[in-house]
């Protein structure tokens, strides 16, 4: 497949509760293998995915939020988080795990992953994409 | 056109397993091709042969069926979450120790790498579900 295509994940779900967040992250992790020009967008009760400190030790599941540090090392690295469904919930950006990933073409620079962006501008990278898959 | 198609929620339960196949029917009657049918989280259940609804009901599972048969549709069940919600075919049963299968005619199960591929191979990818 030599096709290259933008290809953006929507996650505009709560972490735990559903499914959808979880099962979300299992197929952009198994989608980084096809070397695609990949994004994810966290809007809505999305954004309490990338929450840290999450504990999930009363609700007997598994606590799946570490793997987002991970994804950096998958080449995700645009991950775009609606400000305005932060400050909808009282979060700010310290709420939220600092992900980063290392850019290879500046000598491994350390680099945030996350762009916090307006759901206007957040609307125009949506209209930017060939795919998205929403969950 | 080329669609592929995710369907995220399972039957009955609702709207979008027949909002889907709604769209399947009529993209296909107005001569468009269906590259696949990708189920995904409940939407799983859609592929189980052994749903019983009332006699007065539609039967999802038997509509998906026959029209993959009609129009030789690819319809992939996800297997991560078809094995968490029980939908077993020969090689799962094989290989997970089960003693039955459920899988419907028409559906196969594969790997998440088929969704991206429909996203990559398709002009549109639709999905359904909330």
């Amino acid at each position: 497949m030599s096709k290259t295509k933008k290809m953006m994940y929507i996650n505009r779900k709560a972490p735990y509760g559903t499914i959808y967040a979880w099962e979300s992250l299992e197929v952009v992790l198994i989608g980084a293998a096809f070397e695609q020009d990949v994004s994810l967008a966290f809007m809505d009760d999305g954004v309490y995915q990338l929450t840290k400190g999450q504990d999930t030790s009363g609700i007997g599941m598994k606590n799946f939020s570490p793997t987002y540090a991970a994804l950096g090392d998958f080449e995700v690295n645009k991950i775009y988080v609606d400000k305005e469904s932060l400050e909808e919930r009282g979060l700010t950006l310290d709420d939220l795990q600092h992900l980063v990933w290392e850019d290879e073409d500046e000598d491994w620079a350390e680099k945030d992953s996350i762009h916090l962006v307006s759901r206007a501008e957040l609307s125009d990278v949506l209209a930017d994409q060939d795919v998205l898959f929403n969950f | 056109m080329k669609f592929t198609i995710q369907v995220n929620e399972g039957p009955y339960q609702h709207q979008s397993a027949d909002t889907a196949y709604h769209f399947a029917k009529a993209a296909l009657d107005k001569g468009h091709e269906i590259f696949r049918i990708f189920f995904y989280h409940d939407g799983v259940n859609n592929g189980t042969r052994l749903t019983t609804p009332p006699q007065d009901d539609r039967n999802i599972v038997n509509r998906w069926s026959e029209l993959a048969r009609e129009h030789d549709i690819d319809m992939v069940l996800c297997v991560a979450a078809a094995q968490r919600r029980g939908i077993v075919d020969d090689g799962e049963a094989e290989r997970n120790g089960k003693d039955a299968t459920n899988i419907a005619p028409g559906f196969r199960i594969s790997g998440l790498g088929q969704l991206i591929e429909g996203g990559i191979e398709s002009d549109r990818t639709i999905v359904f579900g909330d």
